[in-house]
């Protein structure tokens, strides 16, 4: 054997390991979900059941928790993607003194740890507007950090726009708002798409800042880390389950709309 | 000097105003409906989202817990209290730096299991094969970060799968504690913040061009020189960016010590959950703020240690 596929070999069996460490929990967790055991294991094994399927679906907390994700998440797209648009659009186009101190502005709340996003946006409502804290806050304390990833995602694009189509269009007359809706936005397009799909998973999966900005009420991550600092039923392995499920289908269907995009362009 | 000055001084309310410029420029580039919606957006963000909030939060962390009657009275003055318990406190002090070399720890963990598999992604894999690891990196990543912590919950349990395998092994005889210490807690952080080191690495090494590496080859390099002459050079932002992440994540994250940390162990994230569980808004506020101060003293480090700004890092 040379060293080159001795190289080969270990850079294999790396990559291998690797990906045993990052999977195989998750494996775990999943088959835990089938075993009649009511504590969460894989061994002994005590028969094979749905019944944890049943209970979870019989827990109306888990679909109040749910309820209120999917609101949070729809406004918190709502929300972001616009802001991302706006910031993108104001630092590319716009000649601005002091262009880098508020790129870093707007960056700084993706280096924030999320808890301080949550604590601060509580804090700000509660004492300026005397609205405590709910779904409202946990909307706002997420859009902080998620329209940060929305600004660096339609930037990236923004960036490889030629700026003569635009010139092209105001030289023959047209108006902002055509060259907006005519060429600015379907240029931008897939990336406003990515980014709105960003936003969702991102507001979709938050802990840390809603569990601060939240106040009494639950969202989903909000619901299962509660129940897994109580007593854990397997009824939290079929979610997980059903969460890594949805989780692959989703990162499939995006890869195959990525590479069709990838392959047009 | 001092003329130029002067000129500049009598002009400016004229033609030399910046703002004017820029809102000519704006209203050129955008139309009003535009920079109406540019105010809104970025002003909205800025004003009501990052800094407002910021400066109550600092304002909360500078003023003493006070009963309802008591605020805006003469004890309502503000105070270094808040930041010198944190000092005056030896069990906090230890958890503070308890947090700070926990998160470096799992920063270089994860730096050197993802150093690998990054410039495997980005230089040695290709076609079909690439697109399967980029997935297989992909799905955890999105999978939610208390199941992920979850499944090591599972694995480190008294009855767990660890536990059963030792045993079954005869390794051991009873079951070990492994959620005693703080092991549990940084195993589930690296495990759960690894990705958010694997993506900014790979980002950066993919376009470093592999004809640098090869002509360094044939030049008689050996693969260590490479990697510190030229790829570490070139992947500097990816680094700092990973770093800086993975150690906020780290230092911030309080699904960890909830789910994996033992009764007896506290971390600082849940010294401040306490606070706001018992309304010390003002207490919570001061940790907060002093974990925000340390988090950017990080960043600045990564700065200063990898010559970058931080303009390069979004890149």
């Amino acid at each position: 054997m040379n060293s080159k596929t001795v190289l080969q070999f270990v850079t294999g069996g790396y990559i291998v390991l690797f990906f045993i460490y990052l999977f195989l929990p998750l494996v775990f967790m999943g088959i835990v979900a089938f075993n009649t055991s009511s504590i969460p294991q894989v061994t002994p094994w005590e028969g094979f059941t749905f019944k944890w399927f049943g209970e979870l679906f019989a827990d109306k907390q888990m679909w109040e928790g749910l309820f209120n994700s999917l609101i949070v998440a729809f406004f918190v797209v709502i929300i972001s993607v616009p802001i991302g648009l706006g910031a993108t659009l104001f630092l590319t186009r716009l000649q601005i003194k002091g262009r880098d101190g508020f790129y870093a502005l707007l960056v700084s709340p993706i280096l924030t740890p999320g808890i301080i996003l949550g604590i601060s946006t509580f804090l700000f409502w509660d004492k300026a507007f005397h609205l405590s804290g709910g779904l409202w806050t946990a909307i706002m304390g997420q859009s902080t950090f998620i329209s940060g990833y929305c600004m660096l995602m339609i930037m990236a694009r923004a960036q490889r726009f030629d700026r003569t189509q635009e010139d092209a269009a105001f030289d023959l007359g047209a108006t902002h708002r055509q060259v907006f809706w005519k060429i600015t936005l379907p240029f931008l397009k897939p990336a406003l798409l990515s980014a709105a799909a960003l936003a969702f998973m991102q507001s979709f999966e938050n802990y840390n800042t809603t569990l601060f900005a939240i106040g009494f009420k639950q969202t989903l991550p909000i619901y299962i880390g509660t129940k897994l600092r109580q007593f854990i039923s397997p009824a939290m392995n079929a979610l997980a389950l059903i969460f890594i499920l949805l989780t692959i289908t989703g990162a499939a269907v995006y890869e195959i709309i990525r590479r069709r995009e990838g392959r047009r362009s | 000097m001092s003329v130029s000055a002067q000129k500049t001084r009598f002009c400016w309310p004229m033609e030399r105003w910046p703002m004017r410029k820029l809102w000519k420029d704006a209203l050129r580039n955008f139309g009003g409906i535009g920079v109406i919606f540019i105010l809104l957006t970025v002003g909205g963000w800025l004003i009501f989202m990052i800094i407002l909030p910021q400066l109550i939060m600092l304002d909360f962390s500078f003023r003493p817990l006070l009963p309802l009657r008591k605020l805006g009275g003469p004890e309502d003055v503000y105070t270094l209290k808040n930041y010198i318990l944190l000092f005056t406190t030896p069990l906090h002090r230890a958890i503070f730096f308890k947090t700070i070399w926990a998160s470096v720890i799992v920063t270089g963990v994860a730096l050197a299991i993802c150093y690998p598999i990054s410039f495997y992604l980005a230089k040695v894999a290709k076609g079909a094969r690439l697109g399967w690891i980029l997935m297989g990196l992909i799905i955890p990543y999105w999978i939610n970060e208390l199941l992920r912590l979850f499944a090591w919950q599972l694995i480190l349990a008294d009855s767990g799968i660890l536990n059963q395998f030792l045993m079954f092994l005869g390794i051991v005889s009873d079951p070990i504690n492994f959620r005693a210490g703080n092991g549990a807690v940084i195993m589930g952080m690296a495990y759960a913040y690894i990705l958010f080191m694997v993506f900014p690495l790979y980002n950066a090494m993919e376009s470093l061009d592999r004809n640098q590496i090869d002509a360094a080859r044939d030049l008689g390099s050996s693969w260590l020189r490479i990697h510190w002459r030229i790829v570490i050079p070139y992947a500097k932002p990816g680094i700092a960016v990973g770093c800086i992440m993975t150690f906020m994540l780290a230092a911030g994250s309080i699904a960890a010590p909830q789910l994996l940390g033992s009764p007896s162990s506290f971390w600082f994230t849940q010294i401040i959950y306490t606070n706001f569980e018992t309304a010390n808004w003002n207490q919570g506020a001061a940790y907060a703020m002093i974990l925000a101060a340390l988090c950017l003293v990080f960043i600045m480090i990564m700065l200063k240690v990898f010559r970058v700004s931080l303009k390069e890092l979004a890149k």
